[in-house]
């Protein structure tokens, strides 16, 4: 089993589904919060262990789904699961 | 506001998996790559691309040069090679003509596959030969602390042009066409499912493809030049970017402050150099 299925993810129920953060593989460099088109995400007040602050979703009501904060992450640290379509937790 | 941090509090979820992970080498990440670089949104891309062309992971071979975007090699659960500097194109060569039904696709630098391996993309290309290169362009040397590369922008500053680059830069989109790439796009990393769709392109193409990933190094490249972070780099980016389909190649310069052209340039078909040679190979009586 990889290290990464033995992590343990944050996961915030929006309208559509789910979004997921891991946040020790996040480096805080704000491109998903910046890029949602929907302003669901914010960067929280905590860090995290390598002392970035990884995103927290603020408004789960306006996301879409779209997957752009998926996409733009350089590390692997955030996506989201359509309702139905989910293979974990 | 305490109202909606309740509605907004999260679960702890066990086991969680990525929708890339089945690509990835999980136990290397997180990976080595700086706060803000673009070069794992790049690699992210390359493989929603592979997973939405559906191909069995054993036909794909993935090369890389040396660099911050060699490293890609090292975090894929496929066969990779990490070549030496400048040899991922020559490697790549000898693969397909070895195993023609594999897949190759070569992910590297604008360093590594413009400077020391320049000679091997222009004749690759001249050959058509049917591999897909991927060049990772952040405008200078990464790796090695952020030296002035041939996509170096004129005037921007590197650890060699501290008074502002003086040299004229290649314009690879130019350079790929001219050389004989039968698919050339370009893209930036903040360019989601439009980038997905030039690498899935790419790679489909028969025939030598090339697709241009602008990225940020905040690192180097955006610290000396005042760009700020890899955010800010990415906003500029939305800020000059112009989506033009079709575009003459020698518009797609890049220049600090100025618009610059994404979209696909050239999408041709013509015979590659395994088709050539076999056709030669039946004309003189041997195998092919
Ligand atoms: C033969 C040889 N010469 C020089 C180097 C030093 N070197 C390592 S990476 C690199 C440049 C990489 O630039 P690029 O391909 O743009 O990658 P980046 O780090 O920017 O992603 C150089 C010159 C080397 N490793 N081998
Ligand atoms: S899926 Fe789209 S709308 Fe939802 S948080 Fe991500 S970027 Fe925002
Ligand atoms: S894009 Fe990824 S690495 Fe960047 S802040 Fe968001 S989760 Fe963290
Ligand atoms: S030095 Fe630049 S290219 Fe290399 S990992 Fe850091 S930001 Fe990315
Ligand atoms: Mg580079």
């Amino acid at each position: 089993m990889s290290e990464l299925q033995e992590r343990v993810a944050k996961r915030w129920k929006v309208p559509k589904g789910h979004i997921y953060v891991l946040e020790e593989f996040c480096k805080g460099c704000g491109f998903c919060v910046e890029f949602c088109p929907k302003k669901v995400l914010a960067q929280a007040s905590h860090f995290n262990d390598k002392g970035y602050h990884p995103p927290e979703v603020v408004d789960p009501e306006a996301c879409v789904l779209c997957g752009f904060c998926e996409r733009i992450c350089p590390d692997f640290a955030i996506w989201v699961e359509e309702e139905g379509k989910s293979d974990a937790g | 506001m305490p109202v909606r941090a309740a509605r907004a509090a999260p679960e702890f979820v066990p086991r969680v998996r990525h929708p890339l992970e089945r690509w990835l080498r999980t136990d290397r990440l997180p990976h080595i790559w700086c706060s803000g670089c673009g070069l794992g949104t790049a690699l992210s891309a390359f493989l929603y691309a592979l997973d939405e062309l559906g191909w069995d992971p054993d036909t794909v071979a993935v090369v890389s040069g040396i660099g911050c975007a060699g490293r890609v090699a090292g975090y894929l659960r496929l066969d990779t090679y990490h070549t030496t500097h400048g040899r991922a194109i020559p490697f790549a060569t000898g693969l397909k003509l070895a195993k023609p039904d594999l897949h190759v696709i070569v992910f590297s630098g604008d360093g590594d596959l413009f400077a020391i391996g320049g000679n091997h993309f222009i004749h690759a290309a001249r050959r058509n030969m049917d591999i897909a290169v991927i060049c990772v362009n952040n405008f200078n040397y990464g790796m090695t602390g952020g030296q002035l590369g041939p996509t170096t922008p004129v005037g921007a500053r590197t650890t060699t042009s501290p008074f502002g680059n003086f040299e004229h830069p290649f314009n690879l989109v130019h350079l790929a066409a001219s050389a004989g790439a039968t698919y050339v796009a370009r893209c930036t990393t903040l360019d989601g499912r439009r980038l997905q769709k030039a690498l899935v392109e790419a790679l489909s193409h028969k025939g030598f493809t090339f697709v241009e990933i602008l990225a940020p190094c905040p690192t180097n490249y955006g610290r000396r030049n005042r760009l700020g972070e890899g955010l800010d780099e990415l906003r500029y980016y939305r800020e000059h970017m112009v989506i033009k389909h079709g575009a003459d190649p020698k518009e797609a310069d890049i220049a600090p402050g100025k618009p610059f052209l994404v979209g696909k340039f050239v999408d041709i078909q013509k015979p590659t150099y395994l088709e050539l040679y076999q056709a030669k190979a039946r004309e003189i009586g041997g195998e092919g």
